[in-house]
């Protein structure tokens, strides 16, 4: 069963920590930092998961999110975003655009690791 | 003895005679026929004579029989002011006749500025004044119906019906003889006409029961004076202060009751006729007075004790069995009444509809007003419900006083009520000071104390209970009405016009000084002190060069000094002139006329010119005076315009500060939402990392240097976050505090080179041009060595180019030192060009070690410094110039 993650992030060390931790939990981490290519990424990759972060060079997440829902097959694959950005008006407009997690950074890893696992349970019930 | 019926059909057919007299003489006053007897004096002083109403016929022997000589007093005042003040009348007839007045309410209002508000108060004070006058007369009528009544076996004698008959026989009456022309400033010839023909019935009557009296009964002039003597008449002891408030009172009520003011001054053909009438009409009232005593003294002895002195004139011939002579009398009476309730109720009607009902009708029409048809519909038919509505009142004051009193007392106080008028009157006509404030002020005090005084305890228990008569209002003695502020034991009559006539004229006095007239009034008040002064020239205007001096004068305060130099100079070429000034021809004065119309309204400037040019009552003073408060006016108006410019301005301003506001508070949560991103980003990795090494066992050694570094490297980044944070704000507020140095480029660009390169793994070339760095700089170089490092750092992180290459350059032109720093990069996207000085901006946000603010805080050190740092456009890769004041020399 193997358990694949792409993550969209630009941060460097972010992207770097997020994948050691899912890479010892058993995940195939695949990585890129431009948001521009990031629905084309997902979409040949076919992952159990995606991780977004907001603020993206080329194309925002949320802008990433609505066109992954508008596509065949994509609307139950569950995104998990992180953000800098933490405001409440960031929150409510990152569920309208149809993402499934909403954390903010800094984040703890068990939180990381507890909202990923949760995440791919609840989308292999659904 | 004459039954009702028989008098009846007499006075209809008396009035009937009446009627075609009037009609008659206004046929020939229309045709301009008009017989020179008809605009003589002597019909003007006939007229007067309404003065003398049934007061006069019937009350003045019952006064007489009460009180002696004392009803004399009612005869003196009116002669004396005749005799002695006929000046004065000549001035109100001059002055009713220029202003063209309808009613002495119009001659106030147009006195205090065309006040609308005081004529219609003047009005209502007329109609209440005179309501008791008027019932004195239906009182009288009544009582000589009553006398002819008692003896008639036919009919009930029912006298409440007999007073309602009267009141509507003379109701209509006055509105057939005084309703049937329109125009009430023209004069009515036929009216006129027949109350000259009642004053001769009236005194013809008087003086026959007169002569019949003295020689019929007495039997001769001797005898009469014997029997003066020996009645009580001769004994009565004469009251100095009732004698001389009397007087006065019908001095003042001569002048002030609004059918005095009809017949003496509307209705005057010609003001020369008051000439005649000053010694004329006080010898009708000497023929008319001089069979009062014997009358009075041989009723006393022949009638009954208890009967009615008022109507002796009436009784003494039928108790002789005069059938004629009586029937004559009650004609006499008859005329005396029905004279004074047709003018009177002319009078009053034309106050009413012309300063009460008309106003009211404009204003609720003021849009179909234009239609004269109406117009004239209303008019007449609020002149015929007035003159009903005030008939009505003298039945009611009748019903309400009980139709007892005595005629003379009755009149007394019509007479004070009316007398109100006159501090507001004579003041007008002789004191320029007098306001309208001050006059409806001293209206309303002296009205009141006599509505109090005088009107209210005539009219009973019914109005004005009993405990207010005897303990005063509120319980406080000093109001009593009998006794006011404590003075006691007074005749009421001269205790009530005391106390209102001197509390009316000081309230006027002290209220005019105290208040300001407006313009129109000042120019109507000197148009009336100095109506004499005033001659009719004709209507165009003519004029001498010395009037052309007071024009300029007049014209430069109205215009300013400038302008109004300037159109006399337009007006002197268009004359061809080579006076200073133009000749003032009626062209000329017309177009100044209209200038100044412009200005402070066509009214106004008629009447200033007029004065200088035409000799108008109005001195050049008043003039002045008037065009200083219109300056004024003006200044003040000039002065609001620029005060709502300037407030526009201001509004102007502070709408642009708050959009500043607006735009800085959505800036400053831009920025912090930014700052946050900024700081977050980094303690993600910090913490991410931190339990990493932690919570993970078995991390090898080098996985833990690595991340313990990238701990610290973001810990750098934090820590430059924030230093660039706080330079940035204390730049940004302008709290940096500049260290002034001297040094050169070179030594500047050294430092800076050798700090950016300092410890970079990244290859990065820089070449400068040693020859071309020798100027000299006075600035504080630290700040201007901390642009150049973040220039350069820019260039190592950006430049993308194989071998990273800057050229640093310097150059002066225009005064100022510009230091150019390009690589040999791809450069800045054309797009981003705009944004890269922007908090926050980064291009290429992966290859960016910091957190955006670089060059912000470059533009604003240069900013301090006096320079300024900009991109350079296609000039081969990124490019920056800085550019400072050149404060020195290129050093040898």
């Amino acid at each position: 069963m193997g358990r694949h993650v792409v993550l969209i992030e630009d941060e460097p060390n972010i992207t770097e920590a997020i994948r050691f931790l899912l890479m010892r939990d058993g995940w195939s981490v695949d990585a890129h930092t431009d948001g521009a290519t990031a629905v084309e990424v997902i979409r040949d990759a076919g992952p159990d998961l995606v991780i977004l972060d907001l603020m993206l060079p080329g194309k925002s997440g949320l802008e990433i999110v609505r066109e992954l829902r508008a596509e065949q097959g994509m609307q139950g694959l569950p995104v998990l975003m992180l953000t800098a950005r933490g405001q409440m008006r960031d929150r409510e407009m990152a569920e309208k655009a149809g993402v499934t997690r909403f954390m903010t950074k800094p984040f703890s890893n068990a939180e990381v690791l507890t909202a990923v696992r949760d995440l791919h349970a609840q989308a292999g019930q659904g | 003895m004459a039954s009702l019926n028989v008098l009846a059909f007499v006075c209809l057919a008396y009035v009937a005679f009446l009627f075609f007299i009037a009609f008659w003489a206004d046929r020939m006053a229309t045709r301009g026929k008009s017989a020179a007897w008809m605009r003589s004096p002597l019909i003007y002083t006939l007229s007067l004579s309404i003065y003398c109403t049934a007061w006069t016929f019937y009350g003045a022997v019952g006064y007489a029989a009460r009180s002696g000589l004392e009803f004399v007093t009612i005869y003196l005042g009116p002669s004396l002011v005749m005799i002695c003040w006929w000046w004065g009348l000549r001035k109100l007839v001059r002055i009713g006749r220029s202003q063209r007045i309808t009613s002495i309410a119009d001659l106030l209002s147009s006195r205090y500025g065309k006040s609308n508000l005081l004529a219609a108060g003047v009005t209502i004070l007329a109609v209440i004044g005179v309501t008791p006058y008027i019932s004195l007369q239906l009182q009288s009528v009544t009582l000589s119906f009553a006398i002819f009544a008692e003896a008639d076996p036919l009919r009930g004698y029912n006298e409440t019906s007999i007073v309602f008959w009267v009141a509507a026989g003379l109701a209509v009456f006055a509105i057939l003889f005084g309703t049937r022309n329109l125009n009430a400033n023209e004069r009515h010839h036929g009216v006129v006409t027949a109350v000259a023909l009642e004053a001769i019935v009236k005194l013809a009557a008087l003086l026959a029961v007169g002569v019949f009296v003295v020689w019929g009964i007495a039997g001769g002039v001797g005898e009469t004076l014997a029997r003066i003597d020996a009645s009580r008449i001769g004994q009565w002891n004469v009251d100095g202060s009732r004698w001389a408030t009397i007087t006065f009172l019908a001095a003042a009520a001569f002048i002030c009751l609004p059918r005095m003011f009809q017949v003496m001054v509307v209705e005057n053909e010609d003001e020369r006729h008051l000439r005649i009438a000053s010694w004329a009409f006080p010898l009708y009232l000497l023929l008319i007075s001089m069979f009062v005593v014997p009358i009075a003294v041989v009723g006393l002895d022949l009638l009954p004790v208890g009967s009615n002195p008022d109507m002796f004139v009436l009784t003494v011939p039928l108790q002789q069995g005069q059938q004629g002579l009586a029937m004559l009398s009650f004609l006499g009476g008859f005329s005396s009444a029905t004279s004074m309730v047709i003018v009177a109720a002319m009078a009053l009607s034309t106050m009413v509809s012309n300063h009460i009902v008309m106003p009211v009708w404009l204003r609720l029409q003021n849009r179909q007003a234009s239609v004269s048809g109406d117009v004239r519909d209303v008019v007449l038919l609020s002149r015929r419900v007035s003159i009903a509505v005030i008939m009505a009142l003298g039945y009611f004051y009748y019903h309400l006083s009980g139709g007892a009193a005595a005629l003379a007392a009755i009149g007394l106080i019509s007479f004070a009520g009316v007398a109100q008028l006159l501090p507001a009157l004579v003041g007008g006509l002789f004191w320029r000071g007098a306001t309208r404030s001050g006059a409806l002020a001293g209206l309303t005090v002296g009205f009141g104390i006599w509505l109090y005084t005088m009107l209210l305890p005539a009219l009973g228990g019914g109005l004005l209970p009993e405990h207010i008569l005897r303990h005063g209002l509120f319980g406080l003695s000093w109001l009593r009405p009998e006794a006011l502020f404590g003075i006691e034991g007074l005749d009421p009559t001269v205790h009530a016009v005391m106390w209102s006539m001197s509390l009316n004229a000081l309230v006027f006095c002290l209220v005019s000084l105290m208040s300001f007239p407006s313009p129109l009034e000042r120019l109507q008040g000197a148009q009336f002190v100095n109506v004499f002064d005033h001659s009719a020239g004709p209507r165009g205007w003519t004029g001498s060069v010395a009037q052309c001096e007071d024009l300029m004068i007049m014209s430069q305060r109205i215009l300013g000094a400038t302008e109004a130099q300037a159109f006399f100079q337009r007006e002197r070429m268009r004359q061809g002139g080579r006076g200073p000034l133009p000749e003032p021809t009626p062209a000329f004065l017309e177009r100044l006329e209209r200038e100044l119309s412009a200005s402070i309204g066509a009214a106004a400037a008629h009447a200033m010119i007029g004065q200088i040019a035409g000799g108008s009552s109005v001195s050049v003073a008043d003039l002045l005076a008037v065009a200083d408060e219109t300056a004024q006016m003006l200044e003040y108006s000039s002065r609001l315009e620029t005060q709502s410019a300037e407030l526009s301005a201001t509004a102007r301003k502070l709408r642009e500060t708050n959009e500043k506001l607006t735009q800085i508070s959505e800036q400053k949560d831009a920025f912090l939402s930014q700052v946050s991103h900024e700081l977050r980003t980094p303690m993600t990795s910090i913490r991410a990392f931190s339990e990493i090494l932690r919570d993970a066992g078995q991390l090898s050694l080098q996985e833990q240097r690595r991340y313990a570094g990238i701990i610290h490297d973001e810990t750098l980044r934090l820590t430059r976050l924030l230093n660039d944070l706080l330079d940035l704000s204390v730049l940004e507020s302008g709290q940096v505090s500049l260290n002034i140095t001297a040094g050169t480029l070179s030594e500047v660009l050294d430092h800076a080179v050798a700090t950016a390169l300092a410890g970079s793994e990244t290859p990065l070339t820089v070449r400068r041009s040693p020859e071309a760095e020798g100027f000299r700089l006075s600035s504080d170089l630290d700040r201007l060595a901390q642009v150049f490092i973040n220039l350069i750092a820019n260039a190592q992180k950006y430049c993308d180019a194989e071998q990273p290459e800057l050229t640093v350059s310097a150059s002066v032109s225009g005064g100022r030192l510009h230091v150019d720093f390009t690589d040999n990069g791809s450069g800045v996207p054309a797009d981003a060009q705009q944004m890269i000085f922007e908090k926050f901006a980064r291009v290429s946000p992966e290859r960016a070690g910091g957190a955006g603010l670089g060059l912000a805080i470059c533009r604003e050190v240069m900013q301090r410094l006096g320079g300024d740092v900009s991109y350079l456009q296609e000039h081969g890769g990124g490019a920056f110039r800085v550019s400072l004041p050149a404060a020195g020399e290129k050093a040898a």
